[in-house]
């Protein structure tokens, strides 16, 4: 068995119980992405020299019998989190040199909890995009079929994850970012509550949705590393001081809870075959006694709309910053995508054009919190297909923005109300992976992980 | 033709930390771009964490207007491009800003309404060199409350005592040094005449002193009031106060509004009030210059020119209260002790409120002197020192101060110079 295919949960005992270090372990995955990486191009920057120094720090704690939860354990970081002193580029030619002066909060948390950190890894630039193929530098690939894309934007952390280049990796989602790539890359993805996790160093997309979350071989995992990377930080005024519960300790704390299938989910769009798989994997939960009920979201049809005007309006005030004077490339080396979104919200932020836009998303986005208010008096978690599609060809929907645009439909809405969402795999269709979403209420991540682990003991394959 | 003038005056607070970080406001005269962090220099992932001080500050500004303080209210995102904006936004308030409808009522009674008070944060600041353009982020994120008036100013004086009045508030809630010259206060005001063809407006920049906006608008007036006499309506636009030329220079022509493309503040939840907080607030605010002028007159019996003297600055006004204090033990009244303040005006930071009274029994034990008895005394040293008197009336000057010693040896507490005086007139 390679080292680098195991997962946190198993590394980390394996590390305390000496039996290997934390070195071998990151060499293991140095010596994977320099396997297959010239070909999937999920990672950026590798940054081998510090990861294999903080592979060695980690291996004097370990043998001072220190204990962290991810002590010597190597990850990759989505290049939109700022590391200091390593490049970081948000997967765009604008900041292709930039070098950032301080570390993300998330990043300080890793590094504070023993993690090594391996790369940066490829996304789509500034995070604009469902399937990696924005990225600057070049389409991340499918590891289960090179000529498909594995999902975006943090196309390079799901496959970094996948193809165990690393043993988890951090991702942003703001319209799907994490969900979509996870289900189409068979890995566990989780997109928290929004203000769970400090976005703190982290480049802005959408700032009122964007999400910090990450992807992880298993549901324990997820849940281990959230218990580090949660909880308020005060550089972050949207980041409640609600407590941390301790996600590992209580997984396997599950009761037998309502099930909610919302149905406008599963109406006309959604691949026959998705619907089939999400369908079986409700029936998992029905034949273990959970009660199963329909629900509705009746403005789920308006998501997209409404996302299509807050996310560009906050990005074109968000990406005002990279004008070339103290850092980074000018405006020209903005791509399509970015300009795309710049005018869009340029537009619907301009005098006369506000209150048929901006404000009018606004209230949907009231109306649609509301659905999922109505619908969580009713339900305890609801359970939905992540993506309407398996993964399509590279190249299949760049020149049709709007078809990419509808590939959020079903992710979208969880980020309209900040809600945590869980992308769990559930098998796979023609031999690309699919998953599910567990959607459950602010601040429910516990029920999320609860939920996913039961389910992925129940059907380990 | 009715002239119209409202106003725009942006006072920066003087809170230990800026707007959004951590970093010192004290910038003035640093080292450029030594008081900077990722925050306000405004780097990718860098948020802002709204300083409660600050915005307390401003609300209790609100307050001292007679303003309505909301009990919702948010930030938004001003967005326009200007080197000196590291974020390509400002943050700042559009539509629900912390206070709204107060007024300030000046000294012939008129009362000037106040829109809005605002909290938004400063900029970095432009330095012009030698051909190149450099940035000071020193400045960027310095806590700044805008105070827009409504148009209800009609002439320059007026807004001169409207300002020194609004400097005068926020020095007393000690939230500002209101310093003009080191752009701790900084004045826009917007000119027209009503009565031209067209609506326009022209708003002026570069102003920092109140004698330059008084001059700027006059100026303004009249140059308006040239162009509309010959039937035409003058431009909107910017214009600048040049002070060498003592004119109004064009700075940028304003077709029409500017598009900020304003939208709430993501980063910063909204700030929800309650009414305990608000009162709070209110109780932290002490007595107002205004209130305080019309208690000295009332209390020490000053007239309203002592004691607007008194009262404009707050220092002052506590150190008159505490020599009044210690007056009272001296049989000094409040009065005199007004008069030699105003008078003399000693150096309130070198002379004790004690000290300050030690001096005015002395200089007021030379004016209450009995001048019969002193007459007396002097004839009596002039019997009794024949030599000294002859002595002086021989050409020795010096001989006079010995009689002059002799005659404060009996009454001490005399102003020698006077006494010297009325010797020499005597022989």
């Amino acid at each position: 068995m390679k080292l680098n295919s195991l997962n946190i949960k198993e590394a980390v005992l394996s590390l305390k119980n000496k039996k290997f270090t934390s070195t071998e372990l990151v060499k293991a995955c140095l010596e994977e992405i320099k396997n297959k990486d010239k070909n999937l191009n999920s990672f950026i920057t590798v940054d081998e020299k510090g990861a294999l120094g903080q592979a060695k720090h980690a291996d004097i704690k370990i043998k001072e019998g220190i204990n962290l939860p991810l002590l010597g354990i190597p990850i990759a970081v989505k290049d939109i989190f700022l590391t200091k002193g390593l490049k970081t580029t948000a997967g765009s030619r604008v900041l292709e040199d930039y070098i950032p002066q301080y570390d993300a909060t998330v990043i300080r948390k890793l590094y504070e909890a023993g993690a090594v950190i391996v790369g940066k890894t490829n996304c789509d630039a500034w995070a604009h995009g469902s399937s990696g193929e924005n990225s600057d530098f070049g389409p991340t690939k499918n590891p289960f079929n090179n000529e498909y894309v594995p999902g975006g934007s943090s196309s390079g952390s799901a496959v970094s994850v996948a193809s165990d280049m690393v043993l988890a990796a951090t991702g942003t989602d703001t319209g799907g970012s994490i969900r979509l790539p996870a289900s189409f890359c068979n890995v566990v993805g989780l997109k928290p509550t929004y203000g769970r996790v400090s976005r703190y160093g982290i480049i802005s997309m959408s700032s009122s949705q964007d999400s910090i979350g990450h992807f992880t071989k298993t549901v324990e995992d997820s849940a281990i590393l959230l218990s580090v990377t949660a909880g308020n930080d005060k550089y972050d005024a949207t980041t409640p001081p609600v407590k941390v519960p301790d996600y590992e300790k209580s997984l396997k704390n599950l009761r037998k809870i309502k099930i909610g299938i919302p149905k406008e989910y599963f109406a006309k769009g959604l691949d026959p075959k998705i619907k089939e798989k999400v369908e079986q994997s409700v029936k998992f939960f029905e034949k273990e006694k959970f009660e199963i009920i329909e629900i509705s979201l009746p403005h789920t049809e308006y998501a997209i709309a409404c996302y299509y005007v807050i996310q560009p309006s906050e990005v074109s005030s968000n990406l005002g910053r990279y004008d070339g004077i103290r850092y980074g490339n000018d405006r020209s080396s903005f791509e399509d995508e970015a300009i795309r979104r710049i005018m869009l919200g340029t537009f619907t932020l301009s005098s006369g054009y506000y209150d048929a836009y901006y404000k009018k998303a606004m209230k949907v986005r009231t109306l649609i919190k509301k659905d999922f208010d109505d619908a969580f008096k009713k339900a305890d978690v609801l359970i939905a297909p992540v993506s309407p599609t398996t993964p399509w060809k590279l190249g299949e929907k760049t020149d049709d923005p709007l078809a990419m645009y509808l590939s959020d439909a079903l992710t979208v809405p969880a980020n309209i109300a900040g809600i945590p969402g869980l992308s769990v795999p559930i098998g796979f269709i023609d031999k690309l992976p699919v998953g599910m979403q567990i959607l459950g209420l602010h601040f429910s991540e516990e029920l999320l992980f609860q939920m996913g682990h039961f389910y992925e003991n129940g059907n380990r394959t | 033709m009715k002239t119209v003038i409202g106003l725009e005056v942006h006072i920066e607070l003087k809170t230990k930390s800026k707007m959004f970080c951590e970093c010192t406001t004290d910038y003035f005269g640093k080292k450029p771009n030594t008081y900077t962090c990722p925050v306000c220099l405004g780097l990718p992932g860098a948020l802002p964490i709204p300083n409660q001080k600050a915005i307390n500050w401003c609300v209790m500004l609100g307050l001292a207007l007679g303003c309505k303080i909301p009990l919702f209210s948010k930030f938004d995102r001003k967005n326009y491009f200007y080197p000196d904006l590291p974020k390509g936004y400002q943050v700042s308030q559009y539509d629900q800003p912390f206070c709204i409808d107060g007024e300030i009522e000046l000294s012939n009674g008129k009362k000037i309404g106040i829109r809005r008070v605002h909290m938004e944060e400063d900029t970095g600041k432009l330095i012009h060199e030698e051909g190149s353009t450099l940035i000071d982020f020193n400045r960027s994120g310095v806590p700044l409350v805008e105070i827009v008036t409504e148009p209800d100013f009609d002439n320059a004086k007026d807004v001169r005592e409207y300002l020194q009045k609004l400097q005068q508030i926020a020095r007393y809630l000690e939230i500002s040094d209101a310093d003009m010259d080191k752009g701790q206060m900084r004045l826009e005001p917007n000119i027209s005449i009503k009565g031209s063809k067209k609506l326009y407006k022209v708003e002026v920049k570069n102003i920092n002193s109140f004698s330059f906006v008084e001059k700027a608008i006059n100026y303004e007036l009249k140059r308006q009031q040239e162009i509309i006499d010959n039937g035409e309506t003058p431009i909107q636009e910017t214009r600048g106060w040049d002070e060498k030329k003592q004119k109004t220079v064009s700075q940028r022509v304003k077709e029409e509004a500017s598009d900020y493309r304003y939208f709430p503040e993501p980063d910063i939840p909204p700030i929800r009030w309650t009414q305990p907080q608000i009162s709070k607030i209110k109780d932290q605010i002490k007595e107002l210059p205004d209130e305080k002028f019309k208690r000295f007159i009332r209390q020490y019996q000053l007239n309203s020119y002592d004691s607007e003297i008194l009262t404009r600055e707050k220092n002052l006004a506590d150190y008159y209260e505490d020599a009044v204090k210690v007056g009272k033990t001296h049989e000094v009244s409040a009065k005199q002790i007004a008069n030699y303040i105003i008078n003399r005006k000693p150096d309130i930071e070198e002379v004790l409120p004690a000290q300050l009274i030690q001096k005015i029994i002395q200089s007021s034990t030379v004016t209450k002197i009995d001048e019969g008895e002193l007459d007396k005394t002097i004839n009596e040293v002039i019997k009794n020192n024949e030599k000294a008197v002859s002595d002086y009336k021989n050409g020795k000057e010096q001989a006079i101060m010995f009689l002059v010693g002799q005659v404060l040896r009996k009454i001490p507490n005399l102003d020698a110079n006077l006494v010297k005086e009325k010797i020499s007139k005597s022989l």
